[in-house]
């Protein structure tokens, strides 16, 4: 019985590093804008806005090249 | 997608039983009255660690359908690639009980901490990589226990089989406690819901899927650990005005104490604060604790032996070694600032597990998660907090896939039922990894009687996979071990090493696990001044000493396996197979010896 092909692992990967980041910029935005009470440590460097950056790139990146929905090479090739 | 409501909707119960209601409600005792918790969440934090354990089920479910098969559940269908696989090796590694441990180890014991990443890890995986793989490939066998079945015999097998999985459901009960004990002194979770949340989760998502379902997680994890601590040492580095200043910092709080070389302070036992000679360091760390772990933990060798080729397996574990050196950076550092940073800005001094429990303070443990609550806002912190999860799930889930492989294939099936379907097999592989962690969630409290939770599973690595490490090691590489020899040479280093913990931990009328008795660690660890590391690392070595000894001894005096029976398990009677034409840059030897060009080189720097 031949199986279904997989979701490859890195697609999954991609999908939540890309909704983490998204989230963790949006909030580093909005402190941006509006400074929490409580300041922390180095809290000037804005770290969460440039790390969001970081995770949604590394996100869309995976997401784009593992898409699981594209065709199969071998299907491309028998037509 | 029936079930899929279901188990978001339990989630949503669980964690409301978890998270204190509300970001900005009072800070409450932890249980056990003394400490605060340290991080207040918000709810952007909850959704961060909520997605988390919904693509972590998610996966659990999607895999189901691909594990079929004994092959698929156990072995994850052999057919993962180098990268996957190498990954996963690593994070079934890279427990939140290692970081948390090391930091902490660190914090105590400054850069001798980092050892344990680099000649405490990387000779012995390349040494997997081109030396052990091999065999454990070719033999095809599912297991480490299952080497030993063909190459010693069923006594080995059965010894090695039960060791083994006491092991893992201890160590996987000591990641429970440790998480939950996180979780309870950082956000004032709930013992006992993280404990049955987090192992929940494992349990589910490891029976579903099995190591092909560990392994997706795992990569997963591997990821998310990285991303949700790299940016503490980082921010840290900056803050104390980079790697010369922090260790001018550190130097200028410890006079007279050597915090910061790798070799230069272990002259004598008196010179390091970890009481260590560089012969215990060498030799007890490097040779025996850490080929031990590395090349026969099955939990580890696990994940390599489900690639797709024997090459992709060798380069695997090579893809692990190097991100097994660059671990220093999210746990050895983060150690150190905690000297430099903490102390020195925050005022914040931490001490001993047993001190801080009496008088209320931050104790050495505490490194990782004070660091986090320095530099991480919301955000960051879910996302800090998720890697927390995810690591100390990585280690569990890594014990509970290895102890249904091993319960399964080398216990249930030889011992209990030769001759059931591949179908039951499966179906026990599955019921045993919920039986694992519930047997792991009893167990989970013995970690409270030890004073650092890396000890408590070092203590446990020592007992069994050190000296399985010298039974497996005289089996590939000498034909004349005999069954005989592998069995007593297997339990007599079981036996002294269960026999020195005891001997270090004794007292005149009483036995103290918490407490090293000077009078007698001199005899083991060649100083009275050895702490619990260097202890271990001496009765590491001792063990494996004792148990080589013992199977060379016996095996003279006993009839061994004739040639034919040990092909393809014993070097010189196993041929390589074929694998075509490689270009060299795919050569594992190759990158083998740049990996440990890299590894003398960095301990020069570092001298």
């Amino acid at each position: 019985m031949e199986k279904k092909r997989q979701i490859e692992i890195w697609f999954f990967i991609g999908g939540l590093l890309g909704i983490y980041g998204i989230l963790i910029l949006g909030t580093g935005i909005a402190h941006w804008i509006h400074p929490p009470v409580k300041q922390l440590a180095l809290s000037h460097l804005h770290s969460d806005v440039w790390w969001g950056i970081l995770l949604t790139a590394i996100g869309i990146v995976y997401c784009i090249k593992y898409w699981p929905f594209k065709e199969a090479p071998q299907a491309k090739s028998k037509r | 997608m029936k079930s899929l409501r279901h188990v978001w909707a339990l989630i949503l119960v669980l964690f409301a039983g978890i998270v204190p209601l509300g970001a900005e409600a009072t800070v409450p005792a932890a249980a056990g009255g003394a400490a605060s918790r340290l991080l207040t969440m918000s709810p952007i934090d909850l959704v961060i660690i909520v997605l988390y354990f919904l693509v972590v089920l998610g996966i659990g479910f999607y895999l189901k359908k691909y594990t079929s098969t004994g092959e698929d559940f156990f072995m994850a269908g052999r057919k993962m690639t180098a990268w996957i696989a190498g990954l996963s090796f690593i994070s079934a590694n890279l427990s939140s009980l290692e970081t948390m441990g090391w930091s902490a180890m660190a914090y105590q014991y400054g850069m001798l901490g980092a050892h344990a990443y680099l000649i405490g890890a990387i000779p012995a995986i390349l040494f997997l990589a081109v030396v052990m793989m091999p065999f454990y490939y070719i033999c095809k066998t599912h297991s480490v226990p299952g080497y030993l079945k063909l190459r010693f015999g069923e006594a080995s097998r059965s010894l090695a089989g039960i060791s083994f999985s006491i092991m893992t459901v201890l160590v996987c009960g000591v990641n429970m406690f440790a998480m939950a004990k996180v979780m309870q002194m950082m956000l004032g979770w709930n013992f006992d819901l993280c404990i049955w949340v987090s192992s929940i989760t494992v349990a589910v998502y490891v029976a579903l899927g099995g190591l092909l379902s560990a392994v997706f997680n795992e990569v997963l994890q591997f990821f998310l650990i990285w991303l949700g601590t790299l940016l503490i040492p980082i921010l840290g580095l900056i803050e104390a005005g980079g790697w010369s200043k922090m260790m001018a910092s550190i130097n200028a709080q410890h006079p007279g104490q050597n915090f910061t070389s790798l070799w230069a302070n272990l002259g004598s036992a008196a010179s390091n604060p970890m009481g260590m000679h560089w012969t215990g360091m060498v030799f007890g760390l490097g040779l025996a604790v850490s080929f031990g772990y590395w090349c026969t933990d099955f939990l580890q060798v696990q994940r390599v032996m489900a690639a797709k080729s024997l090459r992709s397996a060798q380069n695997g574990t090579i893809i692990g070694s190097v991100f097994k050196m660059l671990v220093p950076l999210i746990v050895t550092i983060p150690g150190l600032l905690g000297l430099a940073v903490l102390t020195q800005k925050a005022g914040i001094t931490l001490v001993p597990e047993s001190v801080a429990q009496t008088t209320g303070g931050h104790s050495y443990n505490e490194v990782l998660p004070l660091m986090m609550s320095r530099y991480l806002g919301p955000g960051l912190l879910g996302l800090g907090i998720t890697a927390m999860i995810a690591g100390f799930m990585s280690g569990m889930a890594g014990n509970v896939s290895a102890f249904a492989t091993v319960w399964t294939y080398d216990v249930y099936k030889p011992l209990l039922n030769k001759t059931a379907s591949d179908a039951h097999y499966v179906s026990m592989g599955r019921w045993s990894s919920i039986i694992g962690v519930i047997i792991a969630i009893l167990t989970a409290y013995t970690a409270k009687f030890f004073s650092n939770i890396l000890v408590y599973l070092q203590v446990l690595v020592m007992f069994f996979i050190i000296p399985l490490f010298g039974v497996v090691i005289l089996g590939m590489l000498w034909k004349r071990a005999s069954p005989a020899g592998g069995f007593w040479g297997f339990l007599s280093g079981i036996l002294s090493s269960i026999g020195m913990f005891v001997y270090v931990h004794l007292f005149p009328g009483r036995f103290d696990p918490a407490q090293l008795n000077p009078e007698h660690v001199k005899h083991i660890a060649l100083s009275p001044l050895a702490r619990d590391m260097a202890v271990n690392m001496y009765s590491a070595l001792w063990s494996l000493l004792i148990c080589m000894s013992v199977t060379v001894l016996v095996s003279l005096f006993t009839k061994p396996k004739p040639d034919a029976e040990l092909k393809d398990l014993v070097y010189g009677l196993t041929r390589l197979p074929e694998e075509g034409h490689c270009p060299w840059y795919q050569k594992p030897v190759l990158w083998a010896g740049v990996v440990m060009v890299v590894l003398i080189a960095v301990n020069v720097l570092f001298w």
